[in-house]
C-alpha cells in the first residue's frame, strides 16, 4: 500500500474494491490497452486503471474520464494472459465513483445518462427510449441548463420512429418480481 | 540385548533453543538397552564425530541412533563415522529431531516430549536392524547419448574423449539439431553453422562414436552400469554404406516441392534428401511419405542414377541391441504452435495473432532460416507472401510464455535475446527498414547479454515497446499490429510488413514416452525432471540417468553445452570405477513362503522383480518364486504392499522395524 503521505493523496482502503478481482494477478503487460477500442481517448488507460487499483489509489482511478469512456466490450478481460476481469474492475470503480459522487467533471451527463438507463431498465425490463430520453434530457437540463443540449438529438425522432425505434406506449415486462431479484442479487454482488 | 548409543545434537541453537536436550539425554538413557546417551554441540562435526567413534569403543555399542538433522544431510557423515569404528554402517539410524519438530514446534516441553518419542522409535527399530552389505554391480564403459543437437554432441565427444565409447542416437536424418539451423548466435554474432558444424564432423568422424541417426529409442531394460537398449533404426532407403553422398539422386529427383523440416517450411526439399549441405552424415534419406516409388512404384529416377547401387526400396526398420552403463538424455526442445490447434487440452493457441492464417506472421525459427545464409532465401530477407523485402518487422516477446490464459506461465529465457539478435540482423540487412520489439521484461541475464541488447536498441536502432500485442489483423496488404506502450500509457498501432512472434519453448515431441521408458520424472509440461535442482543438476532420479540441454528447462546455447559437459563429467566419475556399488536397502521375496502369484511384479515401477525357480542342491525343480535383481531395485517398497503372502520385504526397512516403532510409540 502506498503511504498518503508520500504519494500525497489520500489512499482507499483496499477492501474499496471487491476481492475477487484479483488485482494482484496482473502483471501489467500491457494487452487491455492494446485491444481496447477506445483507449486512443482515454486519458488514463485500462492497465493504469488496474495498476492504480493495485497501489491502493482508487480515488485517483475513479477520478479518471477513462472508466466511463468504457464501452464494456470485454476484449481486455478476453484476451488477458492473467484472466484478469479488467472490464469488471472498471465496472467496480464506476460503482464506487458513482456511490461516492466524484466522477470526473467532464463526464457528468455521461454518468447521468447510465442511471437514467438503469433506472428505466429497472421499471420496464427492457428499454423505453421515449421515457429514457425524456429522464435524460431533464436531469442534464436541470444540471447545467444547457438549453442547446436539451434540444440536440429531437430531430433524431422522426428517423428512429420510422425504424421502429420509438415507442410511446411504455412496453413492460410481465413479471416485476423477477427483474426486482435481478437487480438485488447483482447489487448484492457489486 | 543390544547395547545401543543414543547421541543427540543440539545443532548449535537449531535444536536446542525448543527442545531441551539435556532432558531428552537423560530420559532416553533409561530406555531397555540404551547403554549410553550424551549431546554434544554439533554432533557432525570432527569431534562430535569423534565422540561416536569413542562411545562405540568405550561402551562396546553394537547399535547407534544419532538424534539430530535430516538422514539427507548427514547420514553418510554418522554412517562413515560407525564404519570407522568397526560397526556395520547399516546398524545407524537417524532420529530427526531438527526438520520433524524442533523447527516446527514453539512450546518447549512438547517438542521435547516429541523428541523423547521419535528417539525411543529409532532405538525399538534399530535394534532390529540387520548389517547390511553395499550391493556391486558391474559398469559397462559405454554410454548411450540420446539427442544429437548441440548438447548431445558435446555430452558424445566429452565422453569420447575421455576414452569411453558412445553410441549418439538422433531421430532426425543429421545430427546437429536446432542449432544447426540457426543463424547467427547471441552475444557474439558468430555464426551458427560455422561453429556448430566443425563439432558435428568431429562427432560423425570420432573413432569412439556411433551414430545412429534417422533412429529412436525402442526400449530400455536393465539398470545403471548394465542398460541393454533396443534402438529402431528407420528404414533410410539408402545404404549409408555404399552412398558417397555425391548427390546425384536428389538433384535428380522430380518431386521438388516438398515443405522442409529443416526450414520450418520456408523452403522446400525433394523426396530424397539431406536437411541441410553439412549434414552428418551425408547420406540421403527418402521420404517414405512423397516418394513416387514408394508410394505408387512409379518414378525411380534415383535408383537409375546411383552409380553405386545404394539406393534400396526394400529397406525396412531395423532393431539394434547396444549395450551401454549410462545414458544421456538431450532431446532438446520444440516451439509452442501459436495457431489454434493444439495437440493437448491443457495449452490453447492465439487465434489474435493469425499465425497460420496470414503468411507474414511467423514463428522466430522461421525468421532464423529466412536470415540465415544457408536458409531457403540464402540471406536476403524475403517475407514468404510476395518475396518483397520487408520494411517494417514487428517482433514479438512471450508468445505463449509467461501467459496463464495459454497454458504456459513459465518464462522461456531465451526469446528476449534472440528477438534482439532478430531485430539487429534485420537492421543489419535492410538498412532502411524499421524494427520494432514489444517486449514486457528484458530478461537479459548473462555475459555480455543486457550490453547485447542496449546495442540493439542504441545502436542498431531497434524501437523497443514495452507492451503485450492484443491482435494482429491483415488490412491491404499490410498487417496490422495493435500493441502498447504501458510506459506511455498509450495504445499504439503499427502497420508491419512481417511478424515474428517468439514462440514458448517446450519439450521435444516424445520425451514424455521416452521419460518413462527410462523412468526419468517429469514435470507438468513434459521438461525432465533432476534429481536436485541445485547440487544434482545434471542426475535424474534414475540411477545412471543423466540430462543436459533444453530437455531439463528453456536453455541457451552456453547454458546447454555446459551442462552437456557436466553431464559427460558426471558419466567420466562413474566409469572410473571398477564396478558400482549401491545402497543395499532393497527389497528381498522370501522364497520359501513366495506363491509366485507375481503381483509384486506387476506393481514394481523399476522392472526389477522377475519370475524365477527355486532348485536343490542338485537342480532339481522345487518350485515356482518371484526374485529381485539387486541392482534395478530402489527400495520403493510397492512390492511389499501388495505381496499377498507377506513374502516380500525391504532390507533397512522391514515390516518388523516399522512395527517395533509403532509399538514404541503405544
Amino acid at each position: 500500500m502506498i503511504d498518503a503521505a508520500t504519494s500525497g493523496e489520500a489512499t482507499a482502503v483496499p477492501a474499496d474494491l471487491p476481492a475477487f478481482l484479483d488485482l494482484e494477478n496482473c502483471y501489467q503487460c500491457g494487452k487491455c490497452t492494446a485491444g481496447c477500442p477506445v483507449a486512443e481517448r482515454m486519458d488514463v488507460v485500462p492497465n493504469q486503471l488496474v495498476r492504480l487499483a493495485q497501489l491502493g489509489l482508487v480515488e485517483r482511478a475513479r477520478r479518471a474520464e477513462s472508466i466511463w469512456q468504457c464501452v464494456s466490450c470485454q476484449t481486455c478481460s478476453t484476451r488477458c494472459p492473467k484472466s484478469v476481469d479488467c472490464a469488471a474492475v472498471i465496472d467496480a470503480l464506476r460503482q464506487l465513483s458513482f456511490e461516492k459522487g466524484d466522477a470526473a467533471g467532464s463526464q457528468r451527463r455521461t454518468v447521468l445518462f447510465q442511471e437514467a438507463f438503469l433506472r428505466n431498465i429497472r421499471r420496464n425490463g427492457r428499454l423505453n427510449e421515449l421515457e429514457l430520453v425524456g429522464v435524460f434530457k431533464t436531469k442534464a437540463f436541470l444540471d447545467d441548463l444547457s438549453i442547446p443540449f436539451l434540444f440536440k438529438d429531437a430531430m433524431l425522432a422522426p428517423r428512429m420512429r420510422a425504424k421502429g425505434k420509438l415507442h410511446f406506449k411504455p412496453d413492460r415486462v410481465k413479471d416485476g418480481g423477477v427483474l426486482e431479484r435481478m437487480f438485488d442479487r447483482c447489487l448484492r454482488q457489486a | 540385548m543390544a547395547r545401543v548409543g543414543v547421541f543427540t545434537c543440539w545443532c548449535g541453537e537449531n535444536i536446542a533453543r525448543t527442545v531441551d536436550v539435556e532432558r531428552v539425554t537423560e530420559d532416553v538413557s533409561r530406555l531397555p538397552g540404551v547403554r549410553c546417551s550424551v549431546h554434544y554441540k554439533y554432533m557432525c562435526s570432527d569431534p562430535g564425530q569423534a565422540l561416536v567413534r569413542e562411545r562405540i569403543a568405550a561402551d562396546r555399542l553394537d547399535r547407534v541412533v544419532v538424534a539430530s538433522c535430516s538422514p539427507h544431510m548427514h547420514l553418510k557423515t554418522f554412517r562413515r563415522a560407525v564404519a570407522s569404528a568397526g560397526l556395520n554402517p547399516f546398524l545407524l539410524e537417524m532420529a530427526n529431531v531438527r526438520e520433524h519438530c524442533s523447527w516446527v514446534h514453539h512450546n518447549k516441553e512438547q517438542a521435547t516430549r516429541k523428541a523423547v518419542d521419535l528417539i525411543r522409535m529409532s532405538v525399538e527399530r534399530v535394534k532390529h536392524n540387520r548389517p547390511l552389505d553395499p550391493i556391486r554391480v558391474p559398469v559397462t564403459r559405454r554410454a548411450l547419448v540420446i539427442g544429437g543437437g548441440v548438447a548431445g554432441i558435446q555430452a558424445a565427444l566429452d565422453i569420447a574423449d575421455a576414452g569411453y565409447e558412445v553410441a549418439l542416437v538422433e531421430r532426425e536424418p543429421s545430427i546437429g539439431g536446432k542449432m544447426a539451423g540457426l543463424s547467427e548466435t547471441f552475444p557474439t554474432l558468430d555464426c551458427s553453422q560455422c561453429i556448430l558444424t566443425p563439432r558435428m564432423v568431429e562427432a560423425g568422424q570420432h573413432p569412439r562414436i556411433k551414430l545412429y541417426t534417422y533412429s529412436e529409442v525402442e526400449e530400455v531394460t536393465g539398470y545403471v552400469g548394465n542398460f541393454e537398449v533396443t534402438i529402431r533404426q528407420k528404414a533410410r532407403y539408402v545404404d549409408v554404406e555404399k552412398c558417397s553422398g555425391c548427390g546425384d539422386c536428389w538433384n535428380v529427383c522430380p518431386l521438388k516441392k516438398n515443405p522442409s523440416e529443416f526450414d520450418f517450411g520456408m523452403g522446400f526439399r525433394r523426396s530424397i534428401y539431406i536437411p541441410f549441405p553439412q549434414a552428418v552424415p551425408a547420406r540421403p534419406v527418402i521420404d517414405k511419405k512423397t516418394c513416387a516409388k514408394l508410394i505408387r512404384n512409379g518414378c525411380g529416377l534415383c535408383e537409375k542414377k546411383c552409380t553405386r547401387g545404394a539406393i534400396n526400396f526394400k529397406d525396412e526398420d531395423r532393431l539394434v541391441k547396444e549395450e551401454v552403463g549410462v545414458v544421456v538424455v538431450a532431446t532438446g526442445y520444440r516451439l509452442y504452435s501459436i495457431g489454434k490447434q493444439q495437440e493437448n487440452g491443457k495449452l490453447s493457441g492465439y487465434g489474435e495473432y493469425g499465425y497460420g492464417q496470414y503468411k507474414d506472421v511467423i514463428d522466430s525459427l522461421q525468421f532464423e532460416r529466412l536470415v540465415s545464409a544457408s536458409g531457403p532465401t540464402s540471406g536476403a530477407l524475403k517475407r514468404p507472401s510476395d518475396g518483397k523485402e520487408p520494411k517494417t518487422v514487428v517482433f514479438i516477446s512471450c508468445v505463449g510464455s509467461r501467459d496463464n490464459a495459454k497454458g504456459i506461465p513459465y518464462c522461456s529465457k531465451i526469446c528476449c535475446m534472440y528477438t534482439a539478435k532478430h531485430a539487429m540482423l534485420y537492421r543489419h540487412k535492410v538498412h532502411d527498414g524499421e524494427a520494432h520489439v514489444f517486449y514486457m521484461d528484458i530478461r537479459a541475464g548473462g555475459k555480455g547479454y543486457e550490453e547485447f541488447v542496449r546495442r540493439a536498441i542504441e545502436q542498431d536502432g531497434a524501437h523497443y515497446h514495452r507492451g503485450r500485442v492484443s491482435k494482429i489483423t491483415e488490412e491491404n496488404g499490410k498487417l496490422v499490429v495493435r500493441g502498447a506502450d504501458t510506459l506511455a500509457g498509450v495504445p499504439l498501432t503499427i502497420e508491419a510488413d512481417l511478424v515474428v512472434l517468439a514462440a514458448a519453448m517446450r519439450p521435444a515431441a516424445g520425451v514424455e514416452t521416452l521419460a518413462q521408458k527410462l523412468n526419468v520424472g517429469y514435470d507438468e509440461f513434459g521438461w525432465l525432471l533432476e534429481s536436485h535442482p541445485k547440487l544434482r543438476p545434471v542426475e535424474t532420479n534414475a540411477a545412471g540417468v543423466f540430462i543436459c540441454g533444453a530437455c531439463h528447462a528453456p536453455k541457451d546455447i552456453p547454458e546447454s553445452v555446459a551442462q552437456a559437459s557436466a553431464a559427460a563429467g558426471k558419466v567420466a566419475v562413474l566409469f572410473a570405477n571398477e564396478e558400482l556399488s549401491r545402497d543395499p536397502e532393497v527389497a528381498r521375496i522370501n522364497e520359501q513362503t513366495c506363491a509366485a502369484c507375481y503381483a509384486c511384479r506387476r506393481a514394481c515401477p523399476y522392472h526389477a522383480i522377475e519370475a524365477a525357480e527355486v532348485r536343490s542342491p542338485k537342480g532339481a525343480f522345487v518350485k515356482n518364486t518371484a526374485r529381485v535383481n539387486p541392482g534395478l531395485c530402489m527400495g520403493c517398497g510397492t512390492c511389499v504392499a501388495v505381496c499377498p503372502s507377506k513374502s516380500a520385504d525391504l532390507d533397512g526397512f522391514s515390516e518388523q522395524q516399522v512395527y517395533a516403532m509403532v509399538e514404541a510409540l503405544a
